[in-house]
């Protein structure tokens, strides 16, 4: 690779301070999708600032209906945590399915959405699970969090340090992986609330746009009666999708609404 | 900038580029050329290392990362071995299933397969399937790799 210089951060204000005087920095946290990105030459920062140690954004704590989860936090141990096993299980079984076994050690759940993949697995969970992406100086929605392609709502220097779920009655991730790299050709998380008697349903969908998107109409649909018999005659636009050398727009459009089809299957029981 | 981390039970320092690989740190420095760079992209997992613990891609870590980790490497799996019986039982396993052709993808192989029974000591087919997603061998179509992770689950449990 070419130079660069590497500083182990000792607290998040530390690491804010180098940031803010290095506009060519970069933060390091599991390095999964950096560090292969600089060896590809797409990213070339000066300096490599590592945040994955820092105490501050470990850990993983339950609140009643709420979980949060640290952004330093591992995928295999999101995937292995008790607590997040209890709370919300789909999460757990999301963060087992990112990549393969030696890349869910290192990498990190706020590398994965700070980096915003359009074929990642966190975006959706983050967005159908009503998370809050909390950073070193505010607390932003999912839903205002992920812009586009590799864009999110962070600021330059702004670190993420925990992500907050909302724990959903049942949910479930439904992902038709590439069969080489593992990542999502479409992946599609639906959640179910329950509050005072009304149900609340949320559609991510992600690895068919260039960013996690909701199936509204679909969210509409399962609101008035979770099952797959409301899914029928609903289609995702293929308007915007992504087409590349694996899929056409118009069969990841089909994959969405099929994911969405066995992710409500696996939930009530029905066949998809 | 120099880096201390235990390497095969030894404690070990070295002065590296802040650019420097740990997988480049092991073989070049530290001459330990069991573990190899097949692709040096993350996909292929022949630098599979055991950094504190877990099977990790060691193309995709920098040694300034590793500063204070305990790796082991295909090298430590059984250091002192002089006869076939000595050998790791893994090791053993992928010997005597014939688990490689060329051989190259083998030692990233052996040490995802440590991660692998550490995590599930009795595995499933998927779980051996899931468990060495990160590793490709381009010659034996893997009939015989997951063969040996079989036998080495087998060995590891009569052995406990």
């Amino acid at each position: 690779m070419y130079p660069f210089t590497y500083h182990r951060a000792t607290g998040v204000a530390d690491a804010l301070a180098r940031i803010a005087q290095d506009s060519g920095a970069k933060l390091l946290s599991g390095g999964m999708t950096l560090l292969p990105s600089m060896k590809h030459r797409l990213a070339s920062p000066s300096q490599l600032i590592d945040i994955a140690q820092l105490p501050e954004l470990r850990g993983i704590t339950r609140d009643g209906a709420t979980l949060t989860v640290g952004a330093a936090m591992r995928h295999a141990e999101v995937a292995g945590d008790a607590t997040v096993q209890a709370a919300i299980p789909s999460l757990a079984a999301a963060a087992g399915q990112i990549g393969d076994p030696q890349v869910r050690a290192r990498g990190t759940i706020g590398g994965s959405i700070a980096n915003n993949d359009p074929a990642a697995d966190y975006p959706a969970a983050v967005v159908a699970l009503k998370a809050v992406i909390i950073t070193d100086r505010r607390e932003i929605a999912a839903q205002d969090f992920f812009l586009g392609m590799f864009t999110t709502a962070l600021e330059e220097g702004e670190i993420v340090t925990a992500v907050r779920f909302a724990a959903p009655k049942r949910a479930h991730y439904a992902k038709f992986r590439h069969p080489a790299s593992g990542y999502a050709m479409t992946g599609v998380y639906v959640a179910e609330f329950e509050a005072g008697g009304a149900r609340d349903v949320r559609v991510a969908v992600t690895g068919a746009a260039p960013s996690v998107f909701r199936w509204e109409q679909a969210e509409a649909a399962l609101g008035k009666r979770f099952s797959v018999e409301s899914l029928a005659g609903l289609k995702v636009s293929e308007d915007g999708l992504n087409a590349d050398l694996h899929a056409p727009a118009s069969y990841r459009a089909n994959l969405a609404r099929v994911m969405t089809l066995r992710a409500v299957a696996q939930l009530t029981g029905e066949q998809a | 900038m120099k880096v201390e981390l235990t390497v095969n039970g030894q404690p070990r320092s070295a002065q590296v580029e802040d650019n420097t690989l740990l997988a480049d740190l092991l073989r070049e420095q530290f001459g330990l050329t069991g573990t190899h760079v097949g692709c040096d992209t993350s996909q292929c997992g022949c630098c599979t290392v055991m950094v504190d613990g877990q099977s990790v891609k060691s193309c995709t870590m920098l040694a300034a990362q590793a500063q204070g980790t305990k790796v082991v490497t295909v090298e430590g799996l059984s250091p002192n071995a002089t006869e076939f019986e000595q050998l790791h039982p893994v090791q053993q396993a992928f010997a005597a299933c014939h688990g490689l052709q060329c051989g190259f993808c083998t030692p990233g192989m052996i040490m995802a397969t440590v991660g692998l029974l550490q995590r599930h000591p009795n595995p499933t087919d998927e779980q051996i399937r899931e468990g060495l997603e990160g590793n490709l061998c381009r010659c034996t179509g893997y009939v015989n790799i997951i063969e040996a992770v079989k036998v080495a689950a087998k060995a590891q449990e009569a052995g406990r």
